[in-house]
């Protein structure tokens, strides 16, 4: 499904927590146009690698090139500027806005309105303001819930929020949407309908990285795996080679070596 | 709107009947109503527990006092000194936003709480070697404001009817409190405003949607802090006279009561809370004493002492029954065109 380059580049990515080695110094590849699956057992590093490649935390070591520029370091919200957006394993909704103001949120980094257009309210204030809307819109709809669209985040039922962070997120018009364990707390329907909606999405042009328990989506809908263990890559490949690999057996199995 | 409008205009004739005293009262309501939308910025939008905001206050009264007033010899048009009270309070709000932009909360809350006092023991205190607030004495023969001549302080007869200053400055703080109120209106309603409710929402999940809260929370800080120097500015011309005491915790406090009592976030909440929280205690000023004489034939308790009571028990009515506020800020709807998928 890739068209061939890389998006993304990872170089011995490492990040300790006092005596935890969250991770070992990484590397991988993304390219760009497929869905790149990221998995492991829990505590493998995989909120972890998220979390430094979008500037929560700064790597102790390694370096990320996003499309040919070093991001390493950048902060957040310049992460998310540079065209990498995510969503987070414990939900992270603007729980009292409505649902369009949530993904109205995602348009700020590519929109300029300050504080003296919000004021005057001038024809190109009103025009943004009006394009930021229909946008907002539009990406409710493409994910399937504009029907809540006034109604508050927290009050939605699970799965539609997880469909709303990544409304949110693509509202920033990523290059590399970067999902954690959307699947979480969805029934097997609910599932279905999310893996729909990551192809559409590769297939409009947006490179995903996904880490997901839920190995069935997973094996259906990765272009490429990586698989963490302790930190450190264990193995990487089509979906298929990957679950026979004895030492990503071993690690969800826990067999002694 | 118009009838509301036209009522307002009016307001002082009536006021004045009961006394120019109600036209005083009414201003300063005015004043703590603009007070509290400033602090709704900070508190209400961003989410950030401001608890030494009448520094802001302070900072724009002395600014309005040093350069209209015998003290320096300046006597500045007041359209000229409440602009740079602004942004010198607004450059105060960024002072006290940069280093604690990485506290929230309760910590965020002692350390305004602390810059509050600071504000004021420094105009206590700036009278030596170089006498700039004059210290605990104030600041007193503030020029009041003039209008191509026409003075504030003064008396007027306007095609019969007698306008008294307080009448004029009523007017003045109607047409700011306007202005203000639509400011904050928009601001609520537009790109930045979304962005200080996603910092307040969640400022981990507001970074990686791109916005720098660095900028907006320092923002959200300048922009609540230049409101409050503007009504700083206006307070010093009606009084004519300022001095640290009129800046003390409690004058934080009871703004922050205002917006939390009024709904935090919601304009109109934290207006009505304003105008209740100055309106009530003075009301009761009034009716204390008089009751009493009629119930029990003598004073049984001192009026003083009923009215903080009374008001403090009025408080903790509303929290313990609307603890999002009288008037909670609702999710906002929006009207949808209508739109086929
Ligand atoms: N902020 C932190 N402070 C201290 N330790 C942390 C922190 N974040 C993660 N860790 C530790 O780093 C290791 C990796 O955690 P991480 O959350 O990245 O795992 P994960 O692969 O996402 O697991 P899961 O599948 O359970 O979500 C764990 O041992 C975790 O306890
Ligand atoms: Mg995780």
């Amino acid at each position: 499904m890739s068209n061939g380059g890389v998006l993304i580049e990872a170089q011995g990515i490492g990040k300790r927590f006092g005596g935890v080695q969250a991770l070992g110094g990484v590397d991988f590849n993304i390219l760009a146009g497929e869905i790149y699956g990221l998995i492991g057992p829990n505590g493998a590093g995989k909120t972890t690698l998220f979390n430094v490649l979008t500037g929560i935390y700064a790597p102790d070591a390694g370096r990320f090139s996003f499309r040919g520029r070093d991001i390493t370091g950048l902060k957040s919200h310049e992460v998310a500027a540079a065209g990498i957006a995510r969503t987070f394993q414990n939900i992270r909704l603007f729980a009292n806005l409505s649902a369009l103001e949530n993904v109205m949120i995602g348009r700020h980094v590519r929109t300029r309105a300050g504080v003296i257009g919000a004021v005057l309210r001038d024809r190109g204030t009103l025009a943004e303001e009006a394009a930021i809307q229909a946008r907002a819109i539009e990406l409710l709809e493409y994910v399937g819930i504009a029907s809540r669209a006034n109604d508050a985040s927290g009050s939605l039922p699970y799965g539609d929020q997880r469909r709303l962070e990544i409304a949110r997120a693509l509202a920033t018009d990523p290059k590399l949407l970067a999902l954690d364990e959307p699947a979480a707390g969805m029934n097997a329907s609910e599932t279905v309908a999310l893996r729909k909606l990551l192809e559409r999405i590769r297939d409009d042009g947006t490179t995903i990285l996904l880490i997901e328990h839920d190995m069935k989506l997973v094996m259906k809908v990765c272009d490429r795996v990586l698989v963490l263990d302790y930190g450190e890559r264990i193995a990487e490949g089509a979906p298929a080679d990957v679950q026979k690999d004895p030492k990503v057996i071993e690690a969800y199995l826990g067999a002694p070596a | 709107m118009a009838l509301i409008g036209i009522v307002l205009v009016a307001l002082p004739f009536a006021l004045s009947q009961a006394g120019t005293a109600w036209v005083r009262i009414t201003n300063l309501a005015i004043l703590f109503t603009l007070l509290a939308l400033g602090l709704n910025i900070v508190v209400g939008f961003a989410g950030l527990l401001d608890l030494g905001y009448v520094a802001f206050y302070a900072v724009g009264a002395y600014a309005y006092a040093l350069l209209a007033s015998p003290h320096f010899g300046l006597h500045l048009p007041f359209w000229v000194i409440l602009p740079i009270g602004a942004a010198v309070a607004a450059l105060f709000g960024v002072l006290l936003g940069a280093p604690t932009l990485k506290l929230r909360g309760d910590y965020l809350a002692i350390v305004t709480l602390g810059f509050g006092e600071i504000v004021r023991i420094f105009l206590n205190n700036l009278a030596r070697p170089v006498n700039i607030t004059n210290g605990p004495q104030g600041i007193t023969g503030i020029d009041p404001f003039s209008i191509s001549g026409v003075s504030f302080a003064k008396t007027d007869t306007f095609m019969g009817a007698m306008i008294s200053g307080p009448m004029k400055y009523y007017w003045f703080l109607l047409v700011v409190l306007v202005a203000v109120i639509a400011i904050n209106l928009r601001l609520q309603n537009s790109r930045i405003g979304r962005a200080w409710e996603a910092v307040r929402e969640d400022e981990t999940a507001a970074r990686a949607m791109g916005i720098d809260t660095t900028q907006i929370k320092l923002l959200a800080f300048a922009m609540g802090a230049s409101f409050g120097g503007i009504a700083g500015g206006l307070f010093a011309a009606i009084q004519g006279f300022i001095s640290p005491e009129s800046f003390v915790l409690v004058e934080s406090i009871m703004v922050v009561a205002m917006v939390v009592l009024g709904g935090m976030g919601n304009i109109w909440g934290v207006i009505l809370g304003a105008l209740l929280l100055s309106f009530v205690p003075e009301i009761l000023r009034y009716t204390v004493e008089p009751l009493q004489k009629a119930v029990f034939g003598r004073m049984i308790v001192e009026p003083e002492v009923l009215r903080m009571l009374i008001f403090g028990f009025a408080l903790v009515l509303v929290m313990l029954f609307r603890p999002a506020g009288l008037l909670p800020s609702a999710v906002r709807k929006r009207e949808l065109a209508e739109r086929k998928a």
